[in-house]
């Protein structure tokens, strides 16, 4: 094969230096902090610990696949209908499904205690039908609800790019043998956007099993996450860095790992897309 | 089925609009509450107006912004033809898997991985406050990098090989060959790099928040107030914001539709 | 009944953001024919075939098969099948699955598909290919199996969108004889579209000639070569000089100040039409023997023969000769009576067959003398 080259290779040598220095060494050190104690001793004591943490841990993965599976069953009919659309309409929507993420998350996430606070916008609404209150603020419902709310734009893009770039005469092929929406559906047009479904699975699952601040406004301090324990004692001062280190550490594993199963499903055929 | 679809679209939008409204209503609320309305005001924003925190961090951010999108625009690009160069399979794989680290990686790691390194080597070289401007900005490089390189790299494979020999051909140096004809055919991969790279390090918190010490971004104001109880002013703060972005989406919009129907026309 | 009509288009007009696609076609196809729609791009050829597919309703007028009216009817319940011009094979599927895809939609037990699917692998030549992907596969291949999918369920017809359009000469030769093989071998219809006048000559048993969303001919690819309807047709298929005549009574025409016999008529005395002659019709001879005289302004040689240009009263013909001739000799013509063809007027007239802006455009698909065997 005869590759293309438009210069020289040592042209990526500053970007190669930086990332050793500042994706690499801060891992390595990550990895030293968790298995030293405070004084620079080794010790597996940090690692041996994190069994106290394992609600933690338990109650992020389980929110965070609830969330995502919400968050995919909601975005997947969302792309497909704009898949439908005319082009200058999709166009349109796309701009619009973009535009709360340019917005300041911490902010849309805020808002939400307007609306489900005890004497927020949906408890003076069902208050004047004579319901209520309900107890909808500081619940786990809340805070999956945070969660669904500020990723699904990362589950919609993907799909829908992948979806509108199907052919058009895939999906006529697919009628000219026989096929009727149904079957269409189920052997044409969902196979061939699964690689859209992998992406948004994992830009949604990713930052809604490490957040922190979600479960903070709208859980109500009640639940911990495994990101709010890291916040916690980075916030407790240096003496704490060590453990800290010890549970970000389990959970870049934890995150490699499950990105290194889904990247399975898609290798097998068609290859996999990176968005 | 069309009708229903449409509908469907309409409360996903809504759902996705819903705490943006409110946001922007009780904006104008003349009481410090943000849910109760009392009455029309735009006292919110003349406060902000005064507000000298908030404007400091204003500035921090777009000075963040600029200078990592253009900094981490210029290292990713020629990374990226470094890449292009780089012949060795094994020596492109480990590089991409590194790329991909800090965008797969959760934002809480990354930033406090960062962190660690930062109070790490300013133990060493003796600082009493190894956090701050240079530490946030080399943060929001490195996380900015991996998107510059995304967008280039296809860009880059798609330009045909012969460019580059038709100007080498033609008498031009490499160098010259380079951004006479290389660089123009990959200028909206750059362009996409440089937005993203910069709209990314504007709605930054998670990775700031770990490294940024006494300079603070505005996501770390919001969080700060958010903290306590928070006021309509930040509310007006992100309305601000949010119509900023909506106007220069419309005009981008405009302009990018504009260049379509020119380039539309010029295939007649 | 060899002659019963499968499918029949009647009055059938389209139009696309009010632009006529289609104006007003009506056409009867023959079952098992091999019928071909022939015309440049725009001319509505592939608007026809998405019609009979079902991708596509008529605004006006029926689409109907086997006596039935199927305006309406859906393209997944349709008795035809589709090679689509750039194959469309479904890239997550393997080579079997693509073409098992038809019968596995239809429920058919495996065994009944593994069955059937080798089979039709066989016929296009891919066996032992069961397991490919399809992004391995040139171009041909990727032929092969887009035909062996939409055979594989057994149509009454089959629809082929220029299905060779992306393939190499060589192999596109290649195909127009086995695509060929393969209707004989099946005996349904197929309906062929292209814009290659070759390739529809070769292939089929009936041409229709389309432009500007109207059906120009309808003929068996002599009747479309020999006589030729208008000066479109003319033109379009193969080269033709065609100059302005007056029919001065039957069997007598006049055209470049000379009177000739001629096999045409039925015309009004004096009437004004078109005059085609095919370039390998007409004989150089020398002056004083020649029907008509001229000088050569350009000479080109492409193997089988040479390709002269010669200038008569201002009006440029177009003479292919085995003799060797030099620019601004002195040459007669000789015209046979035969290879003089009379057209009424269209609106074509005048548009065409004049080869005074000739620049030695040589195009080997549209080599007349391939064309008359």
């Amino acid at each position: 094969m005869n590759k293309k080259s438009f210069g020289n290779k040592l042209v990526a040598c500053p970007y190669i230096v930086w990332s050793a220095i500042f994706i690499i060494v801060p891992l390595v050190i990550m990895a030293y902090f968790a298995l030293t104690d405070a004084n620079g001793v080794f010790t597996l004591a940090n690692l041996a610990s994190l069994g106290r943490y394992k609600k933690a841990f338990a109650i992020s993965i389980v929110y965070a696949v609830i969330s995502t599976v919400i968050t995919l069953l909601l975005a997947y009919p969302m792309a497909y209908f704009m898949t439908k659309l005319k082009i200058s309409s999709q166009k349109m929507i796309m701009m619009i499904v973009m535009l709360p993420m340019w917005m300041n998350f911490l902010i849309r996430t805020y808002s939400w205690i307007s609306i489900l606070a005890n004497t927020g916008i949906i408890n003076t609404v069902l208050g004047k039908l004579g319901i209520g209150p309900l107890k909808l603020i500081n619940t786990p419902g809340a805070v999956i609800l945070g969660m669904v709310y500020d990723f699904i734009p990362y589950m919609i893009l993907p799909i829908y790019s992948v979806m509108s770039k199907i052919d058009n005469s895939l999906l006529e092929a697919s009628d000219d043998l026989g096929a009727n929406a149904f079957n269409k559906f189920k052997r044409v047009i969902f196979p061939l956007s699964r690689p859209g479904v992998i992406s948004g699975i994992t830009m949604v699952f990713v930052p809604s099993v490490s957040t922190f601040y979600i479960s903070q406004k709208l859980g109500g301090n009640k639940t911990m996450l495994i990101g709010d324990t890291i916040e916690y004692f980075y916030n407790s001062g240096p003496d704490y860095y060590n453990i800290a280190s010890a549970i970000s550490l389990i959970l870049m594993v934890l995150i490699m790992l499950s990105l290194f199963v889904m990247n399975r499903f898609t290798n097998d055929e068609s290859g996999g897309v990176v968005i | 089925m069309k009708a229903l679809s449409r509908l469907y679209i309409a409360l996903i939008l809504f759902f996705l609009y819903a705490p943006v409204l409110v946001m922007i209503f009780f904006s104008f609320n003349s009481s410090s509450s943000v849910w109760v309305f009392e009455g029309f005001s735009l006292d919110w924003y003349l406060s902000l107006i005064s507000n000298s925190t908030m404007l400091g961090a204003l500035k921090h951010t777009l000075v963040i912004a600029v200078l990592s999108a253009v900094i981490s625009t210029v290292l990713g690009t020629a990374a990226a033809v470094g890449i292009m160069a780089i012949r060795s399979k094994l020596a492109n794989k480990l590089i991409m898997a590194t790329t991909n680290i800090p965008m797969m990686n959760a934002d809480i790691v990354t930033g406090i991985s960062l962190m660690f390194l930062f109070v790490f080597v300013g133990k060493l070289i003796g600082l009493s406050e190894s956090l701050g401007f240079v530490t946030v900005l080399i943060a929001h490089i490195t996380f900015n990098l991996p998107y510059v390189i995304l967008s280039v790299l296809p860009k880059l494979k798609q330009t045909d090989a012969n460019l580059h020999e038709a100007a080498l051909d033609l008498g031009c140096t490499p160098v010259k060959a380079f951004f006479k004809v290389i660089l123009p055919s990959i200028s909206t991969g750059i362009a996409t790099g440089m937005i993203m790279a910069f709209t990314l390090s504007l709605d930054d918190f998670v990775i700031s928040y770990f490294t940024c010490g006494d300079y603070q971004t505005l996501p770390i104001i919001i969080y700060n107030m958010t903290k306590k109880s928070v006021t309509p002013d930040t509310y007006a703060l992100s309305t601000l914001i949010f119509i900023v972005i909506f106007l220069l989406l419309i005009f981008y919009n405009m302009v990018s539709s504009k260049a379509e129907r020119k380039a539309a026309k010029r295939r007649f | 009944m060899q002659t019963e009509n499968i499918v029949q288009l009647k009055d059938i007009s389209v139009t696309f953001d009010g632009e006529t696609v289609l104006d007003n076609l009506s056409l009867d196809i023959k079952d098992k024919e091999f019928i071909t729609f022939l015309g440049p791009s725009g001319c509505g050829k592939t608007t026809t075939l998405r019609l009979i597919a079902g991708f596509l309703e008529p605004d006006t007028g029926d689409v109907i098969f086997e006596g039935k009216k199927i305006n309406g009817v859906p393209a997944y319940k349709r008795q035809v099948n589709t090679i689509f011009q750039r194959y469309a094979l479904f890239p997550h599927l393997n080579v079997y699955e693509n073409v098992a895809f038809g019968l596995r939609v239809k429920k058919l037990p495996n065994d009944q598909i593994k069955e059937k699917v080798t089979e039709m692998l066989k016929l296009v030549n891919l066996s032992g290919l069961e397991k490919r992907s399809i992004d391995t596969l040139s171009g041909g291949q990727q032929q092969r199996v887009a035909i062996a999918r939409a055979i594989a369920n057994h149509p009454k017809v089959l629809l082929l969108d220029e299905p060779l359009a992306a393939l190499d000469l060589k192999l596109r030769k290649d195909m127009q004889k086995e695509l060929k093989k393969i209707q004989e071998q099946l005996g349904i219809t197929f309906i062929f579209v292209t814009h290659d006048q070759e390739e529809a000559l070769t292939m089929s048993d009936r041409v229709v000639v389309m432009d500007g969303g109207k059906i120009q001919q309808v003929g068996t690819p002599q009747d479309i070569y020999n006589e030729p309807q208008n000066a479109f047709v003319a033109d379009f298929i193969g080269e033709s000089n065609i100059v302005d005549g007056v029919m001065l009574k039957d069997y007598y025409v006049e055209f470049s100040g000379a009177k000739f016999d001629c096999l045409d008529k039925g015309f009004e005395m004096n009437e004004l039409v078109d005059v085609v002659v095919r370039p390998e019709d007409v004989d150089i001879v020398p002056v004083d023997k020649g029907m008509l005289t001229g000088v050569v302004t350009s000479v080109s040689f492409l193997g089988v023969h040479y390709e002269i240009i010669v200038d008569i009263g201002g009006f440029k013909w177009m003479i292919q000769t085995t003799d060797e001739h030099f620019v601004d000799d002195k040459v007669g013509l000789y015209i046979e009576p035969d290879a003089i063809h009379i057209m009424k007027k269209s609106e074509y007239s005048g548009l065409y067959g004049d080869y005074s802006s000739y620049s030695e455009e040589i195009d080997h698909l549209s080599d007349p003398e391939e064309v008359a065997e």
